[in-house]
């Protein structure tokens, strides 16, 4: 069984929260401040992104733990308007809401592995993976 | 949540220690704005020693009050920015350029000084 953590994104302050308890976990499993704040600025981007677009959804934590090598994994779903075109979401400085645009390409870079998949009408499912070094 | 903002001689000090949602970082810039028209400061140092995460929105709000207190006539300074938080806004993608930093406090309000040339 894989310990798992989740947070419901549904007001502003609950990005907060999903950014601290992320922040926690990656304490917790040995991560260095420098890669604990790049976690924790991905989850609040992603967090943000829920509130901002989808208005609901969820982030999931899971500690991935096996003889190779540990890490953190995030999961974040919503069941939002989806995105039409991911290449474009994935550019940086584009924005539709007037921010920098530096959100999901800064998340991938934070992070080491990034999977996006999107549903117009369904809504998104991003998952993103730090390794521990 | 408000951010105290603190008035030495004509300079405005801010130091930011508590975690800053998107609210708290909007009602500062304002709370900020209106003390520089109040005040007659002509400058600012924001010191963001204590923070420890600045993502998309806090780093665009932190830009935009330099911007505006520029426009007003006040120069503002960004100070103490944690090695963790600088390499996390790069990756970000996120340069603040234009925006005046110093190492800490201190050389926060020297920059102020040369640049006001007092």
């Amino acid at each position: 069984m894989k310990p798992q953590a989740c947070v419901n994104i549904h007001k502003e302050w609950d990005i907060v929260g999903a950014r601290q308890l992320g922040r926690e976990m990656a304490k917790d499993l040995g991560f260095g401040t420098v890669d604990q704040a790049r976690i924790a600025t991905a989850v609040s981007e992603l967090a943000r992104n829920i509130y901002l677009y989808a208005e609901q959804g969820q982030i999931c934590f899971e500690i991935i733990d096996t003889i190779e090598r540990r890490g953190l994994c995030m999961i974040a779903v919503d069941s939002g308007p989806g995105i039409a075109d991911i290449s474009q979401v994935m550019q940086d400085g584009f924005t539709t809401s007037g921010g920098l645009g530096a959100g999901l390409p800064g998340v991938k870079r934070l992070m080491d592995e990034f999977d996006i998949r999107s549903e117009v009408g369904e809504g998104t499912k991003i998952k993103a993976t730090k390794w521990i070094r | 949540m408000r951010i105290p903002i603190l008035k030495l001689h004509n300079y405005l000090l801010i130091s930011i220690q508590t975690e800053i949602d998107d609210q708290t970082a909007i009602q500062f810039q304002e709370d900020l704005l209106d003390k520089i028209h109040k005040s007659g400061a002509s400058g600012v140092v924001i010191d963001l020693t204590s923070v420890e995460i600045i993502d998309s929105f806090i780093a665009k709000v932190l830009g935009d009050v330099v911007s505006m207190s520029d426009l007003m006539g006040a120069k503002v300074v960004l100070t103490g920015i944690q090695p963790a938080v600088a390499m996390t806004l790069i990756d970000l993608g996120i340069h603040l350029k234009n925006v005046p930093t110093a190492l800490d406090l201190e050389q926060g309000l020297i920059k102020l000084q040369q640049e006001l040339g007092v």
